[in-house]
């Protein structure tokens, strides 16, 4: 039995149990869903329910067939591929946009620093379905509709807050005394940057970069509006496979993200202790 | 244009305004000879530090000139100017290893690898931290931060070195050990140092010169034991050490000396310091180790009745509290032996001092 201290009476205890109950519960509700698809996407038939098989454990019950199924499915093929493209491109621009945005804002002389944060920070903000029809309209006229130069400028946009968000944080408590330093000591400033202030803000600019990366991934309504055919990405191609042809294709997809997903977050954890380790904190 | 090793580093008539309106740096001219420790003194704000980032081109002059070696610098980056920086905090890099952080000005220069090894070497054997080399600074003390803060400084071999209140963060002890460490390597390697401090103990026992600061302007620059004994206005007078100020009237000048009538008056004779005006108002300064209580063995040519107020006991002297008639205050030192008299509250004492040791002064 848990033991209490010595004040608490019985609401107290109560408070303490309805707490545990209501914060069970928001996890349940939030793990869950994601949870069953895992067991469901080796499902042998093509239904979206635990067979009788499954839920006795017979080994026939279970197969890869839905995984098999995304490798032999051209489509699917295309769209893993292009979710990678880009992802990894529009990672590329909102990283290294993001990050000198960010130390630009850091620095005490920068004027109107208020409204530019807002201004770039307002994707994170603004509904992304607005977003989405005002990129559709502009981007015609310059015929990037449909293109992949389009959807990584467009995701690259949706990255940038990110970026800006985790660089501005790591920047916070940055010693402005180390740039001068690193001057006095005769690097130039391009140098002094790289040398010293991008080592010390890389843990920012790598978990921005992530957040980028995973915005692009499983962004569907920019996607919707600015893609063509040959531009389709894995949720473009989810998002059709739910309306057209509905089997457990998508639960093995799902099941697949779900693995890169807990991949980069324990990449990033780990790049993390690393660099904590290293600057001997 | 040959330089002279006297003006090594030459400041004209610099000005620094940082909004246009205020001079945070009123004309600020010095000249500093190689191999010269010179520290600017001042309360903070008096615009010591500024004088320090204009010179290493942190900052950007809004008049005059800075020379080094008869080359001006103020359109030099800072990066191009050679000069060594030993900031507050430190300002390691936290990321790399001490012997990293001091290769890295030599590996900005593309020294030879092997050259950049025995260098590094050398400079930790030099601050003492020759089994250190492979740590990170966040593993060291703040003394030893401090002492590689230093070797890096000095391991480009820069004439010029600066520091910022570098002792600022540490303890009394580390202090005064770290003091003695800056001036060792002082004297051993010859570089040229400009020290910025608000502590004047460290400014007197380290310097050759100092130049004391206040409200953007160098109010006297000479040796400490000048600056101590000799001041040359009211507020080097009371911003160095302790003094005895009384305010009073000249009655005449004889000279470089004046007859100053002070509280009751009761007639004195000072040196005029920076006022020989008859009839001018004046301060008064003794320091309250060269005033006696009578009786009392010591040589004196100047004599005033105080009324005794407390005596506090410190320890190797004792302090003696008096109060003259227009209720300004005297502090008398007095060495803690069988000599170090004892008074009733209110009793009037005679207290006395040679010309020699005190001033009138412009009053501020």
């Amino acid at each position: 039995m848990q033991r209490f201290p010595d004040y608490f009476n019985f609401s107290h205890k109560a408070g303490v149990y309805a707490l545990r109950l209501t914060a069970g519960a928001v996890l349940f509700f939030l793990m869950m869903p994601i949870l069953v698809i895992i067991p469901l996407s080796f499902n042998s038939e093509p239904f979206f329910t635990f067979t009788e098989g499954m839920l006795s454990f017979e080994a026939s019950a279970y197969s890869l067939r839905w995984y098999r199924a995304i490798l032999e499915n051209p489509n699917w093929m295309l769209a893993i591929r292009n979710s990678f493209i880009i992802g990894f491109f529009a990672t590329i621009v909102a990283t290294s946009l993001g990050t000198l945005a960010a130390v630009g804002l850091a620095s005490p002389e920068m004027p109107f620093k208020r409204v530019i944060t807002a201004l770039l920070l307002s994707p994170m903000i603004v509904p992304l379905i607005i977003i989405a029809a005002g990129m559709f309209f502009f981007y015609t006229r310059f015929n990037l509709v449909g293109t992949f130069t389009g959807l990584i400028i467009a995701h690259a946009a949706l990255g940038v807050p990110f970026v800006i968000v985790t660089v501005t944080a790591t920047l916070t408590g940055f010693d402005h005394s180390l740039f001068k330093a690193g001057l006095s000591l005769g690097a130039n400033p391009l140098r002094v940057f790289r040398d010293v202030v991008l080592p010390l803000i890389r843990p920012g600019v790598i978990s921005g970069g992530l957040f980028a990366f995973v915005t692009s991934f499983d962004e569907v309504v920019l996607v919707l509006f600015l893609a063509g055919p040959d531009q389709r990405t894995i949720p473009r191609q989810m998002f059709s496979g739910l309306r057209e042809q509905i089997n457990p294709t998508i639960l093995a997809v799902a099941t697949l993200l779900v693995f890169v997903s807990v991949l980069l977050l324990l990449s990033l954890e780990l790049l993390r202790r690393r660099s904590e380790r290293l600057r001997g904190v | 244009m040959a330089a002279d090793t006297t003006q090594f580093l030459r400041f004209l008539d610099v000005k620094k305004s940082y909004d246009q309106k205020i001079l945070v740096v009123k004309g600020f001219s010095l000249d500093v000879a190689k191999g010269e420790f010179i520290t600017l003194l001042g309360p903070s704000g008096s615009g010591k530090t500024t004088i320090l980032m204009l010179l290493a081109g942190f900052e950007s002059v809004t008049g005059g000139d800075i020379q080094i070696d008869g080359v001006p610098v103020t359109r030099t980056a800072p990066y191009k100017r050679n000069i060594g920086m030993v900031f507050q905090n430190y300002a390691l890099f936290p990321h790399m290893t001490v012997a990293e952080n001091l290769a890295y000005p030599l590996k900005v220069r593309s020294l030879d690898r092997s050259e950049i090894t025995a260098r590094v070497k050398d400079y930790l054997a030099l601050v003492e931290l020759e089994d250190y080399g492979k740590r990170h600074p966040g593993q060291l003390s703040g003394g030893q931060r401090q002492r590689v803060a230093l070797a890096r400084a000095l391991i480009f071999e820069p004439s010029l070195v600066l520091m910022d209140e570098p002792l600022g963060a540490l303890d009394k002890k580390l202090r005064e050990q770290m003091q003695f460490e800056i001036t060792r390597l002082h004297k051993k390697l010859g570089f040229t140092v400009i020290y910025v401090t608000h502590d004047q103990t460290e400014a007197l026992t380290m310097s050759d010169r100092v130049a004391v600061f206040n409200d953007g302007v160098v109010q006297q620059c000479a040796s400490p034991d000048v600056l101590y004994e000799r001041p040359s206005n009211a507020f080097v007078a009371d911003f160095i050490g302790e003094n005895n100020l009384m305010p009073a009237k000249i009655a005449a000048v004889r000279g470089d000396s004046v007859r100053v009538t002070v509280a009751g008056g009761q007639e004195i004779t000072a040196q005029a310091a920076d006022i020989r005006e008859v009839g001018g108002k004046c301060i008064i300064s003794v320091r309250p180790e060269k005033m006696f209580i009578k009786p009392s063995d010591h040589a004196y040519d100047n004599e005033i009745t105080a009324n005794f107020i407390v005596r506090h006991y410190v320890g190797d002297f004792i302090r003696y509290y008096f109060e003259l008639s227009d209720g300004s205050e005297i502090t008398i030192k007095v060495l803690n032996d069988a000599a170090a008299p004892v008074f009733d509250e209110g009793q009037l004492a005679q207290l006395i001092w040679q010309t020699s040791d005190c001033f009138a002064f412009r009053t501020m």
